[in-house]
């Protein structure tokens, strides 16, 4: 299976994958099967819109202008961040 | 040092369970019943760890299934915050069961495979008709869309089976796949003649599950455990001693690690008696081994100190008779001799007899 997502592919975090506030390190942290990943600014970025509905380019038009940086870097790092997740079977896709 | 808070904390609620796997990670001196710390006192455990920083919870046992109050032992662990994982035979779930657990937030199960077939899989769990009704219950966690995990323990006498253990786990909709080679400590060890692959195995077993990941990415993730007699290098044991993770027994005596009794000068203390974050921050158990400053050389000199941590300190104890030694499984420790003498014994004493299962001291198989 290829796992970069097409500009129209929604993400989703599928049942049993969460992220909620560390409220004793403080930050954000992406729960997962016996995993626990401690989110930086970006990662809490992106996952806050991945919610099923938006699609991968939505995602990234809306950073690049919440950031006001470059869309094709922020392409990139999206879909490197994505891509990581849904290798571990965190992260699932509606087309 | 600045002591960083748990990330994972494993809750053996109790060390009953119907199988007597011969290489259960349980000690050799198990538990009974009476000595269980009771609903109240799990669920007063899982805030303490909560507070301290706990975020992921692992529900085991023995087979936690085997207390009636596990629902209301998931539903504290939940309403505390906790990712809460149920690591299971699957023995003693019942759709009901899961339903209940289902509705109070179980997050994630990992259910244990012990082969492949009715034959092996009984044979190696001890427990005839056990693979009839573990395939059942990974039916209806299926069914439900429960996440689920497949956890397979692998030895000498099931690595052959591992093509069909993929299968079986894709099939069952698994997302992720462990393949836990045996390690060598407690229960394995009685059985280390019958359990430790070959060379070869271990090879192909490699190759397998590298060509597995690859053909599988995006429908089944990878987690293996190599047999580390075998290794170059050591297992960087729990991520480094008392830094990620901790383990509560039936008892509520509270370990390092799930084999950390069998360094025998070691005292450990208890949830009855101490405060949780006491015993994490302050515990003379976990400072024994706490960071890198303990370590011998080669260790204290080596690139990988940071990496490995020195390996494991059970089997530090087990193989070299001194737990503050390098792990002998590194090539670079000046006992790895004792690893390659059990590997050519192993040669010469490889048997296909019988198991000595996992039993309550006193009862016999």
């Amino acid at each position: 299976m290829i796992l970069e997502l097409a500009p129209t592919d929604r993400p989703f975090l599928p049942r049993g994958v969460r992220v909620q506030p560390d409220r004793v390190r403080g930050g954000m942290v992406l729960l997962a099967p016996e995993k626990a990943i401690r989110l930086d600014a970006i990662g809490e970025a992106i996952l806050a819109r991945v919610t099923g509905q938006a699609s991968f380019d939505e995602i990234v038009d809306d950073l690049a202008q919440t950031y006001n940086a470059p869309r094709d870097q922020i392409g990139t790092d999206v879909q490197r961040f994505l891509v990581g997740l849904r290798a571990r079977m965190y992260l699932g896709v509606n087309p | 040092m600045t002591i960083p808070p748990p990330i994972a904390m494993l809750a053996e609620l109790t060390h009953r369970c119907p199988l007597s796997c011969p290489y259960c990670s349980n000690p050799v001196q198990l538990q009974g019943k009476a000595a269980e710390l009771d609903t109240a006192t799990w669920a007063d455990v899982f805030r303490q760890a909560a507070d301290l920083g706990v975020l992921q919870l692992h529900i085991s046992g023995g087979e936690p299934a085997s207390r009636p109050d596990l629902v209301d032992l998931t539903a504290a662990a939940h309403d505390a915050g906790l990712y809460t994982n149920l690591i299971t035979s699957g023995i003693g779930l019942t759709p009901k069961r899961l339903d209940a657990l289902e509705s109070v937030g179980l997050d994630h199960i990992q259910l244990s495979m012990q082969g492949t077939t009715a034959g092996l899989a009984d044979w190696v769990g001890g427990y005839k008709g056990g693979f009839t009704r573990k395939m059942a219950i990974a039916q209806e966690i299926k069914a439900r869309g429960i996440p689920l995990t497949l956890n397979a323990v692998m030895h000498r006498h099931n690595l052959d089976d591992l093509d069909a253990t993929i299968d079986l786990a894709v099939e069952l909709g698994a997302r992720r796949l462990e393949v836990a080679c045996v390690q060598f400590h407690g229960w394995a060890v009685r059985n280390r003649d019958m359990l430790l692959p070959t060379f070869e195995q271990t090879e192909a077993t490699k190759r397998t599950v590298a060509a597995a990941t690859k053909r599988l990415r995006g429908i089944l993730a990878f987690d293996f455990v190599p047999p580390d007699y075998y290794s170059d290098y050591p297992k960087a044991c729990m991520g480094g001693w008392g830094s990620a993770g901790l383990n509560v027994t039936p008892d509520g005596t509270v370990l390092p690690c799930h084999a950390a009794e069998s360094i025998p000068h070691l005292t450990f203390q208890s949830v009855r008696d101490v405060p949780l974050a006491d015993i994490w921050f302050k515990g003379d158990a976990f400072n024994a081994y706490r960071g890198t400053d303990w370590l011998p050389e080669p260790c204290q000199s080596c690139e990988r100190r940071d990496i490995d941590f020195g390996g494991c300190r059970c089997q530090a104890m087990m193989l070299a008779g001194d737990a503050s030694v390098t792990d002998p499984v590194c090539t670079r420790s000046p006992d790895h001799g004792l690893v390659l003498k059990v590997l050519e014994d192993a040669g010469v004493a490889r048997k296909d007899g019988e198991f000595t299962y996992r039993a309550y001291a006193g009862k016999q198989g």
